[in-house]
């Protein structure tokens, strides 16, 4: 479990993040310690999937200031090496569909300049050392390609972890895995940061729930604590409107009645 | 970087071997331009100068290059696709792989292909065409070049546009207009070794000049294309 008072991994502080001219993230404050497993919740179109690119560096700081991993968001020199340290499991698979689990496996290893060596035991402990080994990436089912992408996050050995949907398109028995494999990177000093919609299993498995909406952060709680039911934040996705509907309505009906 | 330069290139290798796009599709494309360029121009059509040849013979060594531009586009959009496809840039920048050698890698990836191409394409032309060959040595010169040329530019514009909707449409626009000196200077080089004549080496060293400034400028350049795509 995290130290309360460990070191600060994630440090956010009225980050904003703009794709085009949206406003993804839109004034976000947040703070994640060394060893924490930080569960993101919040509907579509929340933040989660910017705010895990943010911290690993791929999407744009616009606004306010942040550190990860020690490194300043602001500086391009500091989140080309940022990217290096995170992994980052993403709706995407990250993988070349032409090739092998073990060619797509040794390619991402030399490119991340890690020891060929270190591929077997995960291909073995990700249930892909058999006959999947050989097969390429295009002919696997969802969940096997989520497995291949997880093998490779599993080869960096990232200080942070960014999971985007982890236990999408995952059996029973992968969802455990998955789970297995977070609490493994944790015990080994790594912290994790995740968005998922499979609240029961995440919150078994998060140390922190954080809620965002409208790319801010709405509330954050201990997992034991944390309320399975989420609440809009003000003002979010039309929630002002409709209040602003119901005043008129009822003053409508008000005037009518008078 | 030549670490990474080579992972990129043996990657991207390895995926044409496996899905034999080049041989499949570009090489099919580029023969089938040959042939109409045949079909379009007389081959009966003999010019009376110096020495008599037909038009077809004249005009093979622009021919040639025109095809080989026109097919070097396939292979470029699909040296990207490859990138595209499932997020992989963004891998490539969470590897922290030097985007330098990300762009030599598929910069050579794309010229072996080209090369490959050129061979068998070259052959066709001299038996469509009923081309002479003067100079083989100028020859093989003139293509290794005009080819790097082709590969370093096509690679840094075609990863400009890679990030872009229209990327299949653009990739054209930007690409054939900074490779018209790399035509110009081929199509005359070829021509020289083809026919024989002077002036044939200077165009051959024109064409390493361009290799090298397309090469200089894609390395220095592609740290910023990756980071924006």
């Amino acid at each position: 479990m995290a130290d309360p008072a460990g070191r600060v991994v994630v440090d956010l502080d009225g980050v904003i993040s703009l794709l085009g001219r949206f406003p993804a993230l839109s004034g976000l404050n947040l703070s994640v310690r060394d060893s924490e497993i930080v569960l993101l919740r919040g509907p579509n179109g929340a933040g989660k999937t910017t705010l895990l690119r943010l911290c690993a560096g791929l999407a744009p700081l616009s606004g306010g200031t942040g550190r990860v991993l020690g490194y300043d968001l602001s500086v391009r020199k500091d989140r080309r090496r940022l990217r290096r340290e995170s992994g980052l499991l993403s709706h995407q698979t990250f993988l070349y569909d032409e090739l092998t689990v073990e060619e797509n496996l040794k390619f991402w290893a030399q490119a991340n300049r890690v020891e060929l060596d270190t591929i077997e035991p995960v291909l073995d402990r990700l249930d892909l050392a058999g006959r999947l080994r050989n097969v390429s990436i295009s002919a696997l089912s969802t969940g096997q390609r989520r497995r291949a992408s997880l093998a490779v996050m599993v080869c960096r050995r990232p200080k942070l972890w960014l999971l985007d949907e982890p236990h999408a398109g995952l059996d029973q028995a992968g969802r455990d895995f998955v789970d297995d494999i977070v609490r493994h990177a944790v015990r080994f000093g790594a912290t994790v940061m995740l968005a998922s919609h499979d609240l029961d299993r995440s919150i078994d498995l998060a140390s922190r729930v954080v809620q965002l909406a409208g790319g801010q952060l709405v509330g954050s709680d201990s997992a034991d604590s944390a309320v399975t039911e989420w609440a809009p934040a003000p003002g979010y996705l039309g929630t002002d409107l409709d209040a602003d509907l119901d005043t008129d309505l009822d003053s409508g009906e008000a005037s009518n009645a008078s | 970087m030549l670490h990474d330069a080579w992972i990129m290139a043996r990657k991207d290798l390895r995926i044409e071997w496996v899905t034999r796009v080049a041989t499949g599709q570009v090489l099919p494309f580029g023969a089938l331009v040959l042939i109409l360029f045949g079909l379009a121009l007389n081959p009966d059509l003999v010019i009376v100068g110096e020495q008599r040849r037909s038009i077809l013979a004249q005009v093979a060594p622009g021919l040639f290059w025109i095809t080989v531009l026109l097919a070097s586009l396939l292979a470029l959009g699909r040296s990207f696709a490859l990138e595209a496809n499932d997020g992989n840039v963004d891998a490539l920048k969470m590897a922290g792989l030097d985007p330098a050698g990300v762009f030599l890698g598929k910069a050579m990836a794309v010229a072996a292909q080209l090369l490959a191409i050129e061979v068998v394409l070259g052959f066709g032309a001299f038996v469509l065409y009923g081309t002479p060959l003067a100079n083989f040595v100028m020859l093989v010169c003139a293509v290794i070049l005009a080819t790097v040329g082709v590969a370093a530019a096509g690679t840094l514009y075609a990863g400009i546009a890679s990030g872009l909707r229209a990327r299949d449409t653009l990739v054209p626009l930007l690409v054939l207009p900074i490779l018209s000196p790399v035509l110009l200077a081929a199509t005359l080089s070829t021509e020289a070794a083809v026919f024989g004549g002077s002036g044939g080496w200077s165009w051959v060293m024109l064409l390493g000049v361009f290799a090298v400034i397309y090469l200089g400028v894609g390395m220095l350049a592609f740290g910023l294309v990756m980071e924006e795509t």
